[in-house]
């Protein structure tokens, strides 16, 4: 029993150092993007396009298809209850919402964790290993401020606009859904998504998608610089960094989604 | 003197080593290494595979930190100093690693311009110059656009080199520059260190473990195995020694199969370690 505790005593400890030393990563990355510049230090804008390049545009027909698909599901699982209340013209707004507040910024977090958490990781991984990190600082050159800072202000630039895409696209997804089965037309469909949509359901989903890209720069970059050894453990960290960062993900999307029912509603 | 902190007027070491331990987790690499580098001067750190050269050169560059003792760069105590005077000086050193460490996401030639684009001001076309001259001095003119992956074991370290050049520095490090080059690139390397000290007055610290290239260059010699150091003078101290396993090892020299003068350096790091340290080896005027 007290052996039990025990280890519950480390398991939280580990996980606070954990979550510790990612605030402590962001803190670092996002001083060297907003107050670095005024302070004669490189701007990282022209590393942060190319990032979001990376990032962002590449990742759009992917997201299109898988979000334009889920927004087909939702209204397919919706209207299955709608149907019976006799209610199935509230497909439109229970897409719009429950894409906007949820799966939009979700999904992409997803995605954005497969494509390039795990690129971050890998990169980052590969450079401690081959004493790239090593040759950076000997040349008196911040890793974190050079390689986590572009990388960073391309995630917080490109989630949203991703999220909003990813929205959208979802939307459509639903509207093909609503045109075929539900009487709609495309004009009516889209108006009634808009009507549906309060500004707090979208905005409070972009929040969390910047909270998101912000969760997934630092877990990836944190378990690529944690590389140990040789080649092989890049592959652990990659891995590792995947589900880290969905887990965090998941769990920064409750400790916000609880935030918003509790302080936006009242 | 180490506690000669007037900085500039360079009396004293340039380098000073005192008493220096260094740890991996529990497992102590070095055990309180000495020694001092003057101004302009070659320093080789000789040694066997695993002796822990290389994390001398890592805690000297401050990449490691010592458990105890204190080294003392251009008159600072490297453990005492913010990260802010750390970055100064380590804008007046470069270091070349083991295995090159160029970033493979950049051309050779961004690799060189890196540290003039991070910490100077100047124009696109001044750093291209800078870079064709720092590419042409190690003999790697017209590779600036290729990608680190295209480049022989050789370029790369090569590659390394002029990077290291690049910030135009005071004190180099080199991690075995020539450690598995073919032997006309290697001598050139030799050359270019013995030039880089001549016309430049920098001061050099080498790792290597190739006698020939060691004795050429060198101006002092560190003997290091199992993190200590068994022997430390100059190339005239080394030759002029008695000592039985010395005379055997310098006899060598001029074998130049790398295996034979790998299993030398064996044979007289395991003997000198158990006559003890040299008698007699001392830094001289
Ligand atoms: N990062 C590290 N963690 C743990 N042990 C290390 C690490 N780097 C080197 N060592 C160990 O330290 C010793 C000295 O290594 P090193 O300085 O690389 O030797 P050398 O360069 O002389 O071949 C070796 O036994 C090596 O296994
Ligand atoms: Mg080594």
């Amino acid at each position: 029993m007290m052996e039990f505790v025990a280890q519950v005593g480390d398991t939280v400890t580990n996980c606070l150092a954990y979550v510790g030393a990612l605030a402590s990563l962001v803190t670092r990355a996002s001083y060297y993007a907003f107050v670095g510049p005024f302070q004669g230090k490189h701007p990282r804008w022209q590393g942060a396009v190319s990032q979001a390049m990376d990032v962002g545009v590449r990742a759009l027909p992917i997201l299109s298809l898988i979000t334009f698909f889920i927004g087909l599901i939702l209204a397919l699982q919706s209207a299955y209850e709608l149907r019976k209340l006799g209610a199935l013209t509230y497909v439109a707004s229970a897409v719009a919402v429950s894409m906007s507040r949820e799966l939009g910024p979700l999904i992409t977090a997803i995605l954005v964790i497969g494509r390039s958490g795990s690129a971050l990781a890998a990169e980052i991984g590969t450079m401690r290993v081959t004493e790239e990190i090593d040759a950076l600082e000997t040349m008196a050159i911040e890793p974190v401020d050079f390689l986590v800072t572009p990388k960073f202000l391309a995630m917080i630039l490109m989630m949203p606009c991703l999220t909003m895409w990813a929205n959208s696209m979802g939307i459509l997804g639903g509207s093909l859904f609503g045109v075929a089965q539900a009487d709609f037309t495309w004009v009516r469909y889209i108006r009634s998504s808009l009507d549906a949509l309060y500004l707090r359901d979208i905005s409070t989903g972009l929040i969390k998608s910047v909270m998101f890209g912000i969760t997934i720069t630092a877990v990836g970059c944190h378990e690529g610089f944690s590389t140990g050894g040789g080649a092989e453990e890049i592959g652990r960290s990659t891995t590792q960094a995947v589900v880290i960062s969905i887990f965090m993900v998941i769990a920064v999307d409750l400790v916000f989604t609880a935030l918003f029912f509790f302080v936006g509603d009242r | 003197m180490p506690e000669s902190t007037k900085e500039s007027a360079q009396a004293g070491p340039v380098i000073s080593v005192r008493d220096l331990r260094v740890q991996y987790g529990e497992l102590e690499i070095l055990h309180g290494i000495n020694f001092d580098v003057e101004l302009a001067q070659t320093l080789v750190i000789l040694g066997g595979s695993g002796s822990g050269k290389s994390t001398l050169l890592r805690t000297l560059v401050g990449l490691e930190k010592p458990s105890a003792g204190q080294i003392w760069m251009k008159g600072q105590n490297l453990a005492s100093i913010s990260r802010a005077e750390m970055d100064e000086i380590r804008k007046k050193i470069g270091m070349s690693f083991q295995g090159g460490a160029l970033f493979g996401s950049m051309t050779v030639g961004e690799n060189v311009a890196l540290p003039l684009r991070e910490h100077t001001n100047l124009e696109d076309s001044t750093i291209e110059i800078i870079v064709r001259l720092k590419l042409d001095q190690v003999g790697l003119a017209g590779f600036e656009y290729y990608m680190p992956s295209e480049l022989s074991g050789g370029m790369k370290k090569r590659a390394a080199v002029a990077r290291a050049l690049a910030m135009d520095p005071e004190i180099l490090f080199f991690d075995e520059p020539s450690a598995g080059l073919d032997p006309i690139i290697a001598a050139g390397i030799d050359h270019l260190i013995l030039q880089l000290k001549k016309a430049f007055h920098m001061t050099v610290i080498v790792v290597t473990h190739e006698l020939a290239s060691a004795f050429l260059i060198a101006d002092r010699m560190v003997l290091i195995d199992k993190g200590q150091i068994v022997a430390f003078g100059t190339t005239e101290e080394m030759r002029s020694s008695t000592h039985p396993r010395v005379r055997q090892f310098l006899d060598r020299v001029p074998e130049p199969e790398v295996s034979q003068e790998l299993d030398y350096l064996q044979m007289l790091t395991e003997n000198t370690r158990k006559a003890g340290r040299m008698a007699g080896w001392r830094r001289g005027a």
